[in-house]
């Protein structure tokens, strides 16, 4: 795995080598022809072997390739998403490289805010887009980095809702999470645990699958089997929501108890169509990452004072119209 | 003589059957439906693709070796296999025989450079685990495929709630034991994880043997894929993640040693159940993510300490 790691740091250290110098990149606009006045935009994402992040990737290689003349894209995730220090190096490689912008999603909503505090003294413009920095760090440092981002909580309420629309008050349900320490997993389970209150219906047991398909299936055949009663099983993401169908499924309660995901990935929206799955909630992945990048050329551009910025998130089930369902 | 010896055999799994007696009544006492045929009749469904993995990592542990590759070489033949199935539609016969190809490509290609050209079985496997996880995510473009239908008639139940698969794992882990104890080729294979220079002294092709046991485990990582597609009804690519230090865990819980030359096939089948029942248990007492790590940590030497006790009282 290290070595791994040391290989593809390797790899990138030498394309930067073809790149630019970190002096003339640094500054748009100082170097002798085009290539060099382009921007430099950085984006560095979680687990490029997540569908979710792999969507966000294409759209900004499309949007890089119809503007092609605006700016440099280098797109960049890590191994796996709990690699906090892969993606703290990769940070500051493209510091290294001398880009102007780095947009990205970061691993941990903590962890990453010192390197960034390094990058934006070199005056490298950050855009912090999907999964938010903690404020409080932010404020600590002293720093301002715009997020351009869904809001995951509200996001998960619009399933928790729908859910409410399907049963009666006093019914009960299930919540399966995202990994514990991660933000987005954390706003999930909140916006899930408010919907679910606000329409009355009783939380058995709240449990995490760590974003996985065959944990969240051994965990919603547990919880089926100690718990009869359940009429929904909510999940933070599209990859669970699948394993908790198989269960359900396994469990001969097809129909019977509602399943929910969150992201939209391609096989769960087909369930969702033929109605297997009731509902999962859509935040735009593809445009994402164009969001981050159109708001770091923006800045560079207008030098604009730098705010968060909400992008859409939708509630996605059969008859109702995909995303921007709500801001 | 003959009687000390079965008894012998017999109370090697005592340990592990106290373990696992153990945690089921634990888990019947705190939780209201745990004890319950519906409960096991799942856990058995649950169990196959991990038998099937286990039975391989086990050969490969008794030769001495190991294999870290597993969980990412199922996930490549699964991805393999859900492609194949889905995106050009071919029939499952075809299907299945790409996926099980695919497994044993990646274990021959571990068992050719490990025996071969003598890189260590973790260098090698490694590697594996790297190279196909990233060819999972090339083959799949990083998108799960749901296969619905068209493998879900695998894992229907057959009869007493008990599905194919869990008939064919249960299947593969006893030929896997009657080759280890009844054959030339597992008496080899014991002498060799023993003590390899002698074995090869005394004649024994140690290279030929550790060239099957990893291709064998590359094989049954594909039949894992079926058995663990069957079940989710979709290829995921991210299937499988450290699938290899579940089934090490399993393996080292019904006694087989690190160090090569001593384990059993059948116990590490035990093995799988006791992590598999620990995981439904602890899913229904509905313990938070914190609390059930330390108590699967804690369980998997728990197991392991029995298991030696035994060993030194006898």
């Amino acid at each position: 795995m290290r070595s791994f790691r040391l290989l593809s740091l390797g790899l990138l250290a030498a394309a930067g080598m073809t790149g630019c110098s970190p002096k003339e990149g640094a500054t748009p606009g100082a170097g002798p022809d085009s290539a060099e006045a382009r921007p430099h935009i950085a984006l560095i994402m979680k687990s490029l072997a997540n569908e979710f992040f792999k969507t966000m990737e294409q759209g900004a290689r499309e949007f890089q390739a119809a503007e092609g003349d605006r700016f440099d894209l280098m797109a960049n995730g890590i191994p796996n998403e709990e690699d906090v220090s892969g993606q703290i190096s990769l940070v500051e490689q493209m510091v290294a490289q001398g880009v102007d912008a780095i947009v990205i999603a970061p691993a941990d909503s903590k962890a990453l805010a010192g390197v960034l505090d390094r990058a934006m003294k070199e005056g490298i413009v950050v855009v912090n887009i999907d999964n938010k920095l903690d404020p409080a760090v932010l404020s600590e440092r002293n720093l301002r980095i715009p997020f351009v981002g869904p809001d995951n909580r509200a996001g998960a309420r619009l399933a928790a809702d729908y859910v409410g629309t399907k049963l009666q008050p006093g019914d009960a349900v299930a919540i399966i999470e995202g990994i514990p320490s991660a933000f987005n997993g954390q706003q999930r389970k909140l916006g899930l645990d408010e919907g679910l209150k606000a329409a009355g219906l009783t939380i058995v047991t709240s449990q995490s699958a760590n974003w996985e398909m065959a944990k969240a299936s051994e965990i919603a055949a547990g919880i089926l089997n100690e718990h009869p009663e359940i009429r929904a099983i909510l999940c933070a993401n599209d990859s669970m929501a699948l394993g908790a169908h198989a269960a359900v499924r396994d469990a001969g309660k097809s129909g019977k108890v509602l399943v929910t995901g969150y992201d939209n990935i391609g096989a769960v929206a087909a369930l969702v169509e033929s109605g297997e799955i009731l509902c999962t909630v859509d935040q735009q992945g593809e445009k994402l990452a164009v969001y981050g990048i159109e708001y770091a050329l923006d800045i560079l551009e207008n030098k604009s004072a730098p705010e968060d910025r909400q992008t859409p998130v939708g509630l996605v089930a059969k008859g109702i119209p995909g995303a921007a369902a709500s801001q | 003589m003959k009687t000390s010896r079965s008894f012998a055999a017999w109370a090697d799994y005592v340990g592990l059957a106290a373990a696992l007696g153990g945690l089921i009544l634990y888990f019947s006492l705190t939780t209201e439906n745990f004890l319950s045929p519906v409960n096991f009749k799942t856990i058995a469904n649950q169990v196959p693709a991990d038998l099937a993995i286990a039975a391989g990592m086990t050969l490969v542990l008794i030769s001495g070796g190991i294999d870290l590759s597993v969980g990412s070489v199922l996930a490549l033949s699964a991805a393999v296999f859900g492609v194949v199935l889905a995106r050009d539609g071919a029939s499952f016969p075809v299907a299945a025989a790409a996926c099980l190809f695919t497994g044993f490509a990646c274990g021959a290609a571990n068992a050719s450079i490990v025996s071969y050209m003598r890189v260590p079985s973790f260098v090698v496997t490694l590697g594996m685990l790297e190279a196909a996880r990233g060819a999972t995510f090339l083959v799949t473009d990083s998108q799960t495929q749901y296969l619905g239908e068209r493998v879900e008639w695998i894992a229907e139940e057959l009869f007493l709630g008990i599905s194919a698969p869990a008939i064919v794992a249960a299947a593969v882990l006893l030929a896997a034991h009657v080759v280890l104890t009844a054959t030339p080729f597992g008496r080899r294979l014991f002498a060799m994880g023993q003590n390899e220079e002698a074995a090869r002294l005394s004649g024994i092709p140690v290279r030929r043997i550790r060239w099957i046991v990893f291709a064998t485990a590359g094989l049954l990582a594909g039949l894992g894929a079926i058995l663990h597609t069957a079940r989710l009804s979709a290829a995921d690519p991210n299937a499988g993640v450290g699938l290899e230090l579940r089934a090490i865990a399993a393996v080292v819980i019904g006694g087989t040693s690190l160090a090569g030359g001593r384990g059993s096939v059948i116990r590490s089948g035990i093995g799988v159940v006791l992590i598999a029942v620990l995981g439904s248990g602890l899913a229904q007492s509905g313990a938070q993510e914190p609390v059930k790590r330390l108590i699967t940590g804690l369980v998997i030497v728990g197991a392991v300490i029995l298991d030696q006790l035994r060993r030194r009282a006898r």
